[in-house]
């Protein structure tokens, strides 16, 4: 009974400011679910989309909040330093919110064509960013574990989504048995590191290996291998990324969409809080493998993506090679080096999702058009839809006057920085091949021997979307100054 | 008798290394699933040892986190396999083959 007495429950303090994102996603999850399981008739898709655009648009509300938050009060962490608000997390807030966005708008007009009723894409999608939005903001490996989770499990469900596909089911079930192993993986590197450093918080395994010397590190060298191994398959980097191309082509078209932006966003984000903020004292053990895989990524994804006929296909070896790309910024380990890579992943995410969008009309009712010969004429029969995809794959190759090129060429220099001047050189390369085969599907849709094919419906949304692509493509193409210097304030509050 | 923490690390290694194996060597869909959750279970091994080891609860409650994700993934997985088992009659993942090039 003393003890009864004398233990108080300790409450962590928590700043609801920084949890409200999450927060309002997962509610928004729950609203529709329950609208879903509580009304008569079914939830219709235009209250579905309306209520995820919403919350979209109040987490860019929020991050406007949180932003002038941390300019006056610094960046801080709550929940028991488990949850971390600072200029890092607000920008991948941002760009999850504008990605989930467009994905929703995309999902609407093909739940029309497709006739798939009622709000269960949303559900899971707003659930899935949720937990993207849990990875952005933890400093802890366990809230990374979960924020991975979530993310992970709505996004089974929603590969595995086309029922009148064989192939979705079949991609679904590739999905969740690589990454349900890939989080094993993850979650044992996170219980060897707790074992090493005595703690699964961020800040805490920094503090520790800063004033210690790890007398015996294999602990610690097995626990970061295994969760870089994690991440690596998360965000396909070779030779984990096995599963990307058939998930890619399996899952319906919006989906990928999805999955090429806002789980590589979640799991960027991680693995820099991981390696830079976590084990940044041991930049020298992790460099090396972190030197093998980008070389791996770049050169196998643009090499592999040459052969491809179908574009899911040669779309999901394209993020890998760009995936390579991102890491050459985590890979240069300084600040620069961080502000490249969330600069890139951040306008890479509405580029691939507008590209994605022009897949899905293009795709057809049934969504399984998806030769590249299906693009054949295209700019000339619709000049504005062909054109726009011709600027969309021009970023992504990282053709000048498109912010791809920026993107490009700001990892590059923050890499040549970092002494790794043979790195760089065979990224440049790598993205010398990865220009055939964009060039390649360009040349097609300007090819002139099939103008009188059928020309494809474009609804009012994905339209939007796709111009939404286009302008950031452009417009951050002649002007990346605003967004790079945002990005660089956000990484100088992220540092210590 | 005191068994050393080691072997308790040492036990869950070869769990985990089994459950590894098993996921790349299986062909059946419901034994790969269940070799993730020896993996899983394998973890959970380890982090309480080393909870004991450092005195050091919060470990312990990494477990109950890991046990949750766990059991929402066998919610999900079995889903997914029944839904290709509908399709098939099979859960063999040699006959998806559909995907690939």
């Amino acid at each position: 009974m003393n003890l009864l007495a004398t233990t108080t429950l300790v409450v962590p303090s928590i700043h609801y400011l920084a949890l409200l994102p999450v927060l309002t996603f997962f509610g928004a999850s729950l609203v529709l679910l329950l609208m879903s399981a509580l009304v008569n008739t079914k939830v219709t898709i235009n209250w579905a989309t309306g209520i995820t655009v919403a919350t979209a648009i109040a987490t860019l509300v929020y991050a406007f909040f949180q932003w002038s938050y941390i300019a006056h009060h610094g960046s801080t962490t709550t929940v028991a330093h488990a949850i971390v608000l600072d200029g890092f997390s607000v920008i991948g807030n941002v760009v999850i919110a504008v990605s989930l966005l467009l994905s929703a708008l995309v999902a609407h007009d093909w739940a029309k064509r497709e006739r798939v009723a009622g709000a269960d894409f949303h559900i899971l999608a707003l659930a899935s960013s949720a937990g993207a939005l849990l990875m952005v903001q933890a400093n802890d490996l366990i809230v990374i574990f979960l924020g991975l989770e979530i993310l992970s499990i709505g996004l089974y469900v929603l590969v595995g989504f086309d029922r009148h596909r064989a192939t979705s089911a079949e991609a679904a079930l590739k999905y969740f048995l690589l990454g349900g192993f890939a989080s094993a993986i993850f979650i044992y590197g996170a219980a060897l590191v707790y074992g090493a450093t005595g703690s699964t918080n961020l800040s805490s395994i920094s503090y520790f290996l800063g004033n210690n010397v790890v007398l015996r590190p294999g602990l610690l060298y097995a626990g970061g291998a295994l969760l870089l191994i994690g991440f690596a398959f998360k965000v396909a980097a070779v030779p984990f990324h096995a599963w990307s191309p058939d998930v890619y082509e399996g899952a319906p078209t919006p989906v990928t969409g999805v999955m090429a932006s806002i789980v590589k966003v979640g799991a960027f984000a991680a693995l820099l809080r991981v390696l830079i903020s976590a084990l940044g004292t041991q930049l020298d053990t992790w460099r090396p493998i972190l030197f093998v895989l980008v070389i791996l990524t770049c050169v196998v994804g643009a090499s592999v993506a040459l052969v491809q006929r179908n574009v899911k296909r040669l779309l999901a070896y394209s993020s890998i090679n760009q995936a390579g790309f991102m890491l050459l910024g985590v890979w240069s380990g300084s600040a620069r080096g961080v502000a490249s890579t969330l600069f890139y992943v951040m306008t890479y995410a509405p580029v691939v999702v507008a590209t994605f969008a022009v897949v899905t009309l293009i795709g057809g009712t049934g969504d399984d058009l998806h030769s590249i010969d299906h693009y054949r004429g295209l700019a000339r029969r619709q000049p504005w839809l062909g054109g726009a995809l011709a600027v969309l794959l021009f970023s992504q190759l990282g053709a000048p006057l498109t912010v791809g090129f920026y993107a490009k060429y700001s990892v590059l220099a923050a890499t040549i920085d970092s002494g790794g001047g043979a790195l760089a050189l065979v990224a440049i390369l790598s993205a010398a091949i990865a220009a055939f085969f964009y060039l390649r599907w360009i040349l097609a849709l300007y090819a002139d021997d099939d103008v009188e094919g059928t020309r494809v419906h474009v609804p009012l949304f994905t339209g939007k979307v796709v111009a939404v692509g286009v302008i950031v493509a452009i417009l951050f193409g002649v002007w990346p100054g605003p967004l790079a210097t945002w990005c660089q304030h956000a990484t100088m509050l992220f540092l210590p | 008798m005191n068994v050393p923490a080691a072997w308790y690390l040492v036990l869950a290694a070869v769990l985990f290394g089994i459950g590894a194996f098993g996921l790349l060597t299986r062909r059946s869909a419901l034994i790969m699933f269940m070799c993730v959750e020896l993996m899983l279970n394998a973890v959970n091994l380890t982090f309480v040892t080393f909870s004991r080891t450092l005195s050091d609860i919060s470990g312990q409650a990494s477990v109950f986190f890991v046990m949750v994700v766990a059991a929402a993934e066998v919610t999900v997985g079995l889903g997914i396999v029944v839904a290709v088992f509908r399709r098939r009659s099979s859960t063999s993942v040699d006959e998806l083959s559909e995907l690939k090039g």
